[in-house]
């Protein structure tokens, strides 16, 4: 192609982006098809690749394919394997790709769809896939080394520490804002709890297959559990039709709760052939087939976005979450956009395997942009229903009530329409008792998602199936992440608490095994039980702090990552990483600061708190609490989630703080600037 | 070309597509792990397929990183 086609073609792209972003914003009271917003998301992302995931890979490393990986050199048939780059790809994407692209834009969309197109294509292409790319490049570089290695070798000992214990909090808030987001999507739905329930016998038969029956044929154990799961959905919807069985597996919120606790806790202490391995690798094929299929349903169906632009919750009135929409819109979206847990994979299995180190260029930032995409169409999905239908699914009931007509008459106050017979019938027609009230974001992506597939495939009759297949595809993948990261937790946890107790570290001692365990069950179960019988849902209080420390994890990779260029002589591309690093700063300061001293109720922990110490000093409990002690625990679960904002946001200061040492005393010359790279090793030319 | 060449070829394609998605959906690799032992440490025995599959699996679920969000 001539130099003046290719420019003609990057100038097309480039008017695509911005006209139909600008056709995105400007829309005023009327739909508009999701073609518009596909359009700006890909021009956008093939613009960013191209040229500004370029500099990095060429200004900033240098990245050059002569000079050997670390699996080239350390070669050891186990973590150090030279791969192809397809294949490292679609394992590096099917180890990014989580439940959080998901629900994230869903909750969002409480505002409108413009705020978060406009995070999840400016915030991945400048900030989510700059930091997974240039952690992964680092890592490379460092023979694989992990982010909490790097802080440490990076910017010093205390900035390491406060990494180590910042991921384990992390952890905790995920694993039990997710575990949430299932109970919601489970809670009273027998057809689901069937569906589900029957995903763990199916994952043991394919462990003990594996195992047992024909060992190590993975495909094979793979294609009868994906057999067996969509028999299990027929099972769901036979058992729901029989008055019986169907009281039988109405389950409580707190049960369902308790439930997954205690799958979880056996998942972590059960071998990993039984339980754990087989469900991740059904768990991978789902997604990336759903994924697919999700793309080509919304390619097929282009659907018309019912969501204006912007909605009158901007102003930190909505009841999906309380929170304007700065900064709230971009804690939310969270892993759309940008994730900090990403730098853990990039800097985890991903280093270890790249062959060619040009290769971290596509893989980082490319699979981030793939991410973001999957963040779009989620966002589509949500956009695709009435606004009506999506406030009467999202609100919790403490907002709009419990019934039909409640709901109608809230949402026809908020300026939207709803038929409460409509929505009635929609709950009868995906096989659900109600559909009001169920937050987290999971059933309304799920009845999105339906239909968008049922229009592409099958038609309305479909629905309830299509439904409740996104409903398992969504918990199924959250369960992996759940029993996952349980047994990662409990090993970080066995691993500080050797310091302290020498045994507790004994990872194939039964007692510490335990122990550790029912300890991280039990944190992460705290935060979702205090989430299930909060009135205002917990998603409401658990998401934000979810979001805060997902982007504090993203602060502190992009500060190593910024330590890393000055450190290289490449002082004057830092704005690359600072620009992110600023950005999450202020954001989630801001965020931090107004979840602990908003005078609003609804906001701020301790506003919420002084309001109930109130309540039960005057002797008048708050709506939907039954007993004093139980608003005594809704005043210490306030006090809580405030202590863990604050720890959050220490973190952020005291890894700040020691980056900022570091650079100054890089750029005055009081340290040398000296790379901990790896020194360069070409690759033998043959012949020489 | 024969049927039956046309049938081993067909063979020798799935084979391969099969490899891909496990090498995506990160199966351990025994073959290859046997392969390297051979190749770089002759004198030490590799590991039985159990104990490899096992081995992999358990460091997987070890350490974070290895899943997202």
């Amino acid at each position: 192609m001539s130099k003046v086609l290719r420019a003609g073609v990057w100038l097309l792209v480039a008017l695509g982006a911005t006209g139909a972003l600008a056709r995105l914003a400007l829309t005023r009271g009327e739909t508009i098809s999701a073609a518009w917003l596909l359009t700006a998301a890909v021009c956008s992302y093939a613009i960013a690749y191209r040229f500004y995931s370029k500099i990095i890979a060429s200004k900033v490393f240098a990245l050059d394919a002569k000079r050997r990986t670390p699996a080239v050199r350390l070669d050891d048939g186990r973590d150090f394997v030279p791969t192809n780059r397809w294949i490292v790809f679609g394992h590096h994407f099917a180890a990014i790709a989580g439940p959080g692209p998901l629900v994230g834009p869903t909750l969002a969309a409480q505002f409108g769809y413009l705020p978060g197109v406009i995070w999840i294509i400016v915030g991945v292409a400048l900030g989510g896939a700059v930091q997974d790319f240039v952690i992964l490049a680092a890592s490379v570089r460092r023979n694989g080394k992990s982010l909490g290695q790097m802080a440490r070798e990076e910017i010093g000992p205390v900035a390491g520490l406060t990494a180590l214990v910042a991921i384990l909090g992390i952890m905790i808030v995920l694993l039990a804002v997710l575990a949430l987001v299932v109970v919601n999507a489970l809670k009273s739905s027998p057809w689901g709890i069937v569906t589900i329930g029957l995903t763990i016998p199916i994952a043991m038969l394919m462990g003990i297959y594996l195992r047992w029956i024909r060992p190590g044929r993975v495909l094979e154990a793979s294609a009868i559990g994906i057999v067996l799961i969509i028999g299990a959905l027929y099972a769901g919807r036979w058992a729901s039709e029989q008055p019986t069985l169907a009281a039988m597996f109405t389950m409580s919120g707190t049960s369902v709760a308790i439930a997954v606790m205690v799958y979880s806790f056996m998942a972590s202490v059960l071998p990993v052939w039984f339980l754990l391995a087989p469900r991740d690798y059904l768990s991978a094929f789902v997604k990336i087939g759903v994924v697919a299929a999700l793309a080509l349903g919304i390619l097929i169906t282009l659907p018309p976005l019912h969501m204006p632009a912007l909605t009158q919750f901007t102003d930190g009135s909505g009841p999906v979450f309380a929170g304007k929409v700065f900064p709230f819109a971009f804690i939310t979206i969270a892993c759309g956009a940008i994730s900090g847990f990403h730098a853990l994979v990039s800097s985890g299995t991903t280093p270890k395997m790249l062959e060619n180190e040009q290769d971290a260029r596509m893989i980082g930032y490319g699979s981030m942009l793939m991410e973001s995409f999957v963040a779009v169409m989620a966002l589509i999905a949500a956009c695709a229903l009435t606004p009506g239908v999506y406030f009467a699914i999202n609100a919790p009931a403490g907002v709009i009530g419990t019934t039909a007509a409640s709901a109608a008459e809230w949402v026809r106050t908020a300026g939207f329409t709803l038929n409460p017979s409509d929505i009635e019938a929609l709950a009868r027609q995906v096989g659900e008792k109600t559909l009001l009230s169920r937050t987290g974001g999971a059933p309304s992506l799920a009845l999105g998602m339906a239909q968008i597939f049922s229009n592409a495939l099958g038609g309305s009759a479909a629905l309830a199936l299509w439904y409740h297949f996104a409903i398992m595809f969504e918990a199924l993948f959250i369960l992996t992440t759940l029993d996952a990261g349980t047994r990662v937790g409990r090993f970080m946890l066995q691993d500080l608490g050797r310091h302290i107790w020498e045994p507790f570290g004994r990872v194939s001692w039964y007692p510490a095994v335990v122990l550790s365990s029912a300890i991280i069950v039990a944190m992460w179960g705290h935060f979702l039980y205090q989430g299930v019988l909060d009135p205002l849902g917990g998603i409401n209080s658990l998401w934000p702090l979810f979001g805060i420390s997902n982007q504090l994890l993203a602060t502190v990779a992009l500060c190593v990552g910024t330590t890393v260029f000055i450190k290289m002589g490449k002082a004057k591309y830092s704005f690359i990483t600072l620009l992110p690093c600023a950005w999450l700063t202020i954001v989630t300061m801001t965020a931090g600061w107004e979840k602990l001293f908003s005078p609003e109720a609804k906001l701020g922990f301790l506003a919420h708190a002084k309001v109930v110490e109130g309540q039960v000093a005057s002797g008048a409990l708050p709506a939907a609490i039954k007993t004093v002690t139980d608003a005594r625990r809704m005043i210490f679960n306030d006090y809580l989630d405030a202590a863990v904002t604050v720890f959050f946001m220490v973190s952020v200061v005291v890894i700040l703080a020691a980056s900022l040492r570091e650079w100054m005393s890089v750029m005055r010359g009081a340290k040398p600037v000296v790379s901990t790279e790896v020194p360069f090793d070409a690759i033998p030319v043959p012949g020489d | 070309m024969t049927s039956r060449e046309i049938l081993s070829e067909t063979r020798d394609r799935i084979a391969r597509a099969a490899n891909v998605v496990r090498r995506i959906i990160g199966v351990p690799d025994y073959d290859r792990y046997v392969a390297h032992v051979h190749a770089h440490h002759p004198e030490c025995a590799p590991m039985t397929r159990e104990e490899f599959i096992q081995q992999r699996l358990v460091d997987k679920y070890s350490r974070p990183g290895a899943r997202c969000c």
